[in-house]
């Protein structure tokens, strides 16, 4: 039933799919660089898992999956396989609607946010002039998958971690867009690529917005983690705690959904503070003598080499970190966090009054 | 011709959505159903070339105020039978309402109000005349409707503020600062001797 449930909506996909790309006489090489982006994407769900194992495993002096294939390379395969062909079970109690639509809408949003995003010079689908608010508007909507998850789930542990994580996410927003509003007030433009090339003032990874805006870098980042339910922020499926949170009762696909969406959150997440803080997809040597023996690096390189630096901080803080208890979570984010970014809101504003150089001495 | 299409998929959406609102047996069912309508309405403004205001009621109204809408209704145990016991009397007074609402939107829609201009230009993205709009010219309308919502933010929460709790607090700053010398006190027994 499940499979050709699957195969039909396959086919309907395909078909308005090929319906817009028809009316809107998009080209085909669109759609392949679409096709490409999202395999890409779910390949580096993948290796993430993998790299999260083998480099957790290291922290704590132990070895980390090394039996399926060549060092254990095909583990996530062999992961993925298994997790397709597991039996999706349905508790007796739960809103079966729901219950299916949750991963879905965790799912999308986490997909979707792509769009905007600025792999190189010119390398986006949607190059909007309201990016950073579509983003914020597509991660705010991530939550309801959350919600609903637990909500339809009829556990009561499912819906402590629900609860839990709907607190969290709604107040690590407001801090994590106050910060986007000082990098926006910074380049003058709500566009992630005009934002990329405001970083280019001619000293290298010096002029990037990491050192002129550091306490927002520091909070976006940090709420970034919260947002994503990572640890030291996990307390929405804390294992200890509440066993798994809103997703106890979910079992094969539908809980690898879930899961996809986590990690390609926790990717999206870097993705941004790269853009925002890191200078995208520019050289590090930008502007300065060695740009020269560079020049041969693809700009979608340096991205990919920020985005896994960032991401290796994921999983370095989850080997390190225990977890917070869930009211100094709630302290970090209102009463911590708020302010600094409200501060630093102020200092970034004098910076582009007074034309603050090297990074604001353009103007915007 | 495609807008065309687009534009009554999503109005199509939005009537039905509304209509669920009010009709679902289940409260949760019906908070989602306003996100729905959130939602097809937001694409029905992205249509008009409003992407900043589209963008933005999806983020406030979907992205937090629904949330925490959902948040209390699902903590709710609410039995829709003893909801209903009272609709027969307050039958007439929502129709009155409902007309009266419907009277005031004939009134406003059609007269000089909702006349479409010309796009003033076409340079200037619609995010910066909006910008322009509300910190020029409504300035002071702008800022009042600030003091307001504070106002009303801050009766909310001395609404609800409880008194301090008697449980035990811990304070994070004052743990850090405790020195070996208040918790530890070494004393210097001399040994006892067997005469």
């Amino acid at each position: 039933m499940w499979l050709t449930l699957a195969s039909f909506a396959g086919f309907l996909l395909f078909l308005v799919i090929s319906a817009i790309t028809v009316a809107f006489h998009l080209k085909l090489t669109l759609l392949a660089a679409f096709v490409v982006t999202v395999a890409c994407l779910l390949l580096m769900v993948a290796y993430l898992t993998y790299a999260e194992r083998k480099i957790i495993g290291y922290m704590q002096i132990r070895i980390g999956p090394n039996r399926v294939g060549p060092k254990g390379w095909l583990q996530p395969i062999a992961d993925a396989v298994k997790l397709m062909f597991k039996e999706i079970i349905i508790p007796s109690g739960a809103n079966r609607f729901l219950f299916i639509l949750a991963p879905v809408l965790a799912m999308g949003p986490a997909l979707a946010a792509w769009a905007v995003v600025p792999f190189d010079d010119g390398w986006v689908f949607a190059d909007v002039n309201a990016g950073i608010l579509y983003i914020l508007a597509l991660t705010s909507m991530g939550v309801y998958g959350i919600i609903i998850a637990g909500w339809a789930s009829n556990s009561k542990y499912a819906f402590l971690g629900a609860m839990r994580s709907a607190a969290q996410i709604v107040s690590y927003e407001i801090a994590m867009g106050f910060a986007l509003v000082g990098v926006l007030v910074a380049a003058g433009s709500l566009n992630l690529s005009d934002i990329v090339k405001a970083q280019s003032s001619g000293y290298g990874f010096l002029s990037w917005y990491w050192l002129p805006l550091f306490p927002l870098f520091a909070v976006y980042f940090i709420s970034g983690l919260a947002e994503t339910n990572r640890a030291p922020f996990d307390v929405a499926e804390g294992e200890s705690e509440i066993v798994a949170g809103f997703h106890v009762e979910y079992s094969g696909m539908l809980f690898a959904v879930f899961f996809l969406a986590e990690y390609l959150n926790m990717i999206l997440v870097s993705a941004l503070t790269t853009i925002m803080f890191l200078g995208g997809w520019l050289s590090p040597f930008h502007g300065t003598f060695l740009d020269a023996y560079f020049a041969w690096v693809p700009g979608v390189l340096w991205m990919f080499l920020k985005v896994a630096f960032l991401l290796f901080f994921f999983l370095w803080f989850r080997a390190t970190f225990p977890r917070y208890r869930y009211d100094q979570i709630m302290r970090l984010g209102w009463k911590v966090f708020v302010p600094i970014t409200l501060v630093w809101l102020f200092v970034t504003a004098i910076f582009v009054l007074v034309h603050f150089p090297p990074w604001f001495a353009k103007g915007v | 011709m495609i807008l065309k299409v687009i534009f009554y998929l999503f109005s199509a959406i939005l009537v039905f959505a509304a209509v669920r609102v009010i009709t679902a047996k289940n409260p949760v069912h019906a908070a989602l159903n306003l996100v729905l309508a959130f939602f097809s309405s937001a694409v029905i403004w992205m249509l008009l070339h409003a992407e900043f205001l589209a963008i933005t009621l999806i983020l406030v109204y979907v992205g937090a105020v629904m949330i925490l809408f959902l948040f209390v209704v699902m903590m709710l145990d609410i039995n829709m039978a003893v909801l209903r016991e009272g609709f027969n009397r307050y039958l007439p007074f929502g129709v009155l309402i409902g007309a009266l609402i419907l009277l005031e939107m004939v009134l406003v829609v059609g007269s000089k109000f909702f006349k479409t201009t010309a796009p003033v230009a076409e340079n200037i993205s619609n995010t910066l005349m909006l910008g322009r709009a509300l910190y020029n010219d409504y300035i002071y309308a702008f800022e009042i409707a600030a003091v307001i919502l504070l106002v009303a933010m801050v009766a909310a929460i001395s609404l609800t503020i409880r008194p301090p709790r008697q449980t035990k607090y811990q304070h994070p700053s004052e743990q850090v600062k405790v020195k070996r010398e208040d918790r530890v006190r070494l004393l210097k027994l001399p040994a006892e001797k067997s005469e």
